[in-house]
């Protein structure tokens, strides 16, 4: 088992690398010389350049150096927690992003939990349940999950911030300001969960050993609880390592509606700026989530059923 | 009113019936499948309630727990248990009874355990659930209930998951959950089906130990000889009817109904070889061609590297030699290696040391496109024909799929209809059939369907693996009698494999016993089973379920 971890957190590190690799390439497939569109950035002209004003730049983010080299020092940088200088903000990208990473991991995390809470509610409760109930929650997670964030985000932002004013319009990163948010976007996970824990769940209630602990005098609420849910979850708790990572990188939608601050909004600066290096290093953490997570996901398997832990 | 738990502690006599059930309907919807029975069990005593799919005879098992389905509707003129009238009983007052009046054991512990709970989390549920002992009392408990239904180191075991129990022991330690608050009614609903015979009679054993302590045992279960073993009263229902009620002994010696006599007859056996299971005639064989062996094996042996990085020999240096209109049984429990002999003799699975002839010419030698076109001599059957269809496929196209791989594909759309046709009408099914999808069709017809597929080349020889296993026993009887009035007709060899000793006594001339990958004993029907050498063939012959003696 501890092999098996290990072999996973090397397997994982690789994969890191390889995305700081495919990044690191496509900021050389940026057409044009990276150093005049720098020069461009920071005086907002847009000439040629002189070999003797690009000169200070070349130099100082090295540009002049082989590639090979460009590689190996961006690559260790890495490893050094070092993800390189933002081009507008002159400051490390680790810097930049690390003040906002915190909030962005709070609401994504928070935003999964909240929806495996509604889609296990909604599966305990309306699977099998009766014709009514049955139908009322595979609507439920149909609507849920086609809704896009964006709408979910507005829908709740008008109703209980703008009319009700349940929840302050830009909450920041309190904890009251974060329910919306949070909500924006585990509404719709919820929804996708649901559909896939609810096919289990109906097969799983079919199953023998069902019947066997009915016969044993339990009851019904006890043999959802106790049984069939576990063996209902595996296909959600797959999803979930994928969910985590869309869940982070899908993030700025809800920041934008609440004016919270996290790495969507630092990703949209960026992105418009053309600010090479905090884009690629925002790739890099959104790698890093969706690595941790699948990580966690095999630990969570090896829990739930000890048959794959063999 | 006095409770159930009072009226059995007072010690009724024990010729007073325990459960009385009379005029018992159940229907789902408009279609009722029980209909009107009546049946009494007693402590001490097994009733046996035997039946065909279909027949009703397991709703009527969950019936008498209060669990026939929310779509069920149930009506009884009376309906007891210890004195208990349980027609209007409330869903809280069956959860009482459940458990701790009533046990029940289903078939195939692999599927009616839990599969991610321990072992003995499982058998303490019954205890937990009734609020017996402690949350510190029970585990000690679980492990004495292991102890008692004999699973060996119960400690460990109880620790462990049921899928890391062999089959054997996961079914004891069901019936442990079953007997943890010891029940006066036990329900055995198929107990031994998916087990092997050696395992089948331990199980058995022990449910004569629980009617030996004065547990009434109602046994559900298809196979009569089985029932045989334990019953002191059975019940034959067929269509949702009892259509023969009475001492075991009567019902199984003496049968009175027909459909009770017609399935006695249907049990393969050592008496019903050389005739047919059907109508009872005897065969007309054709002689056995003695020249060149259509198959034989050299010395065959298979390793397989399990996840522990362990090697295993499935199958070890085993031959034998197939003749021309012979049939060869293949019998032994299951993990003996004799599937994984059936596939490398179909040279679909590669032998690690040894070679397969066909008709004396080199078989799993050659390579695969060398193969191809000597493939349509050699056909399959399996137990499971459904999986082995594309389900989109008419029976017509896999007819036709097939056809094309013989000797003489057929020329135009017309001549591959006629002979699917023909193959249809060889298999006792009809032109009708062309057009059926598999799914629609029962069991029996599908496997028809599967053997007029492994016909459609031409082939001489047939690998048949468990093909009669998943069917009743009428519907084997039939599928039996096809694959021999085959041979007689077209003079096809078998390589036969079964679990079943009866099934493989009734079709074999020549038998191999096997057991972890070796052949133990290797002869002639007879020889094997009136003269068996090996202590292993003696064991299994012994644990067989006879419906009478040989």
């Amino acid at each position: 088992m501890i092999r098996r971890i290990l072999s996973k957190v090397v397997a994982s590190v690789a994969v890191v690398v390889a995305a700081a690799s495919a990044t690191f390439l496509a900021q050389l497939a940026v057409p044009g010389d990276r150093a005049t569109a720098l020069m461009n950035l920071q005086t907002g002209q847009d000439k040629k350049w002189t070999a003797q004003e690009l000169a200070p730049l070349n130099a100082k983010y090295g540009f002049d150096d082989p590639i090979v080299v460009q590689y190996l020092h961006y690559v260790t940088g890495l490893f050094r927690g070092d993800l390189g200088t933002s081009y507008t903000q002159k400051r490390p990208v680790a810097e930049v992003i690390g003040g906002q990473l915190l909030p962005s991991v709070t609401l994504t995390v928070a935003a999964l939990a909240v929806a495996w809470l509604l889609a296990l509610g909604v599966t305990l409760l309306t699977v099998k349940r009766g014709r009514i109930l049955s139908s009322l929650g595979s609507a439920w997670e149909a609507l849920t999950a086609s809704l896009p964030h964006y709408w979910v985000g507005v829908v709740l932002l008008v109703v209980f911030a703008v009319q009700l004013r349940v929840f302050p319009i830009i909450g920041g990163t309190s904890a009251w300001g974060t329910v919306l948010p949070v909500l924006t976007l585990a509404i719709p996970l919820a929804g996708f969960l649901g559909q896939v824990t609810r096919d289990e769940f109906t097969q799983v209630l079919e199953q023998p050993f069902v019947t066997t602990a009915r016969t044993r005098g339990m009851s019904d609420l006890g043999v959802r609880l106790r049984h069939v849910l576990r063996h209902a979850v595996l296909p959600a708790i797959t999803l979930s390592g994928w969910a985590l990572g869309a869940l982070i990188s899908g993030a700025v939608i809800a920041e934008n509606i609440f004016g919270r601050p996290g790495i969507g909004q630092v990703l949209v600066t960026a992105v418009n700026t053309r600010d090479l290096p905090t884009v690629s290093g925002i790739v890099l953490v959104v790698a890093a989530v969706y690595v941790v997570a699948n990580l966690l996901v095999d630990l969570a398997y090896a829990v739930v059923d000890p048959r794959l832990a063999r | 009113m006095t409770s159930l738990a009072e009226r059995l502690d007072r010690q009724l006599p024990t010729t007073t019936a325990l459960v009385e059930v009379e005029n018992l309907r159940v229907s789902f919807g408009d279609t009722e499948v029980v209909r009107g029975i009546s049946f009494t069990a007693r402590p001490g005593e097994c009733l046996a309630i035997v039946g065909e799919s279909g027949s009703g005879k397991s709703v009527t098992a969950r019936t008498l727990v209060g669990l026939t389905g929310s779509n069920a509707s149930v009506t009884a003129d009376r309906l007891d248990l210890g004195g208990a009238d349980l027609r209007h009983a409330s869903e809280r007052a069956w959860r009482r009874l459940r458990g701790r009046q009533v046990g029940f054991v289903l078939q195939d512990a692999l599927v009616s355990l839990d599969q991610l709970r321990r072992v003995g989390d499982e058998v303490a549920e019954p205890l937990r659930l009734h609020g017996w002992g402690t949350r510190r009392s029970r585990p000690a408990k679980a492990i004495e209930l292991l102890d008692a239904v004999g699973v060996p180191e119960p400690e460990v075991r109880a620790r462990q998951r049921p899928y890391e129990l062999s089959g054997g022991l996961r079914q004891r330690a069901l019936i442990a959950s079953a007997i943890a608050l010891d029940p006066p009614l036990l329900i055995a609903d198929e107990p031994t089906t998916a087990l092997d015979v050696t395992v089948q009679a331990q199980v058995l054993d022990l449910l004569a130990a629980a009617k030996e302590r004065g547990t009434s045992i109602i046994l559900i279960s298809h196979d009569l000889s089985v029932v045989a073993r334990l019953a002191d009263e059975v019940a034959v229902m067929r269509e949702g009817e009892i259509v023969e009620y009475g001492a075991a002994s009567q019902v199984l010696q003496e049968p009175r109904h027909e459909y009770t006599r017609m399935l006695l007859d249907a049990i393969p056996s050592e008496h019903t070889r050389g005739t047919r299971l059907t109508g009872s005639t005897a065969r007309v064989r054709r002689p056995v061609d003695e020249g060149v062996p259509v198959l034989q094996a050299r010395n065959l042996t298979k390793v397989f590297r399990g996840p522990d990085k362990v090697d295993r020999t499935v199958v070890d240096d085993v031959s034998f030699e197939l003749f021309g209109g012979e049939t060869l049984g293949i019998v032994g429990e299951s993990g003996s290696g004799k599937t994984t002999l059936a596939r490398m003799a179909l040279a679909i699975l590669r032998a690690e040391a040894g070679e397969v002839l066909l008709r004396g010419e080199p078989w799993t030698a050659l390579t695969p496109g060398q193969r191809r076109p000597l493939r349509k001599q050699i056909g399959v059957v399996y137990q499971d024909p459904l999986s082995s269809f594309d389900p989109r496929w008419s029976v017509g196209r896999i007819l036709t799929d097939a056809l094309s791989t013989a000797a003489h594909p057929p020329s135009s759309q017309t001549e591959a209809r006629q002979r699917a046709v023909r193959l249809l009408e060889q298999v006792g099914l009809g032109e009708h059939h062309l057009s059926a999808a598999p799914l629609r069709l029962s069991g029996g017809q599908r496997q028809r369907v599967a053997i007029a597929r492994a016909l459609a080349p031409e082939p001489s020889v047939i690998v048949c693996d468990e093909p009669a296993s998943a069917l009743d026993v009428s519907i084997q009887a039939q599928v039996l009698d096809l694959l021999t009035d085959l041979q007689d007709d077209l003079g096809v060899s078998y390589l036969f494999i079964s679990h079943d000793l009866g099934v493989i006594h009734h079709m074999s001339d020549r038998i191999l016993v096997m057991k972890d990958g070796r052949v133990v004993e290797h002869g002639s029907a007879d020889d094997v089973f009136e003269r068996p050498r090996h202590p292993y063939t003696r064991r299994l012959l012994t644990a067989v379920p006879r419906l009478r003696p040989a």
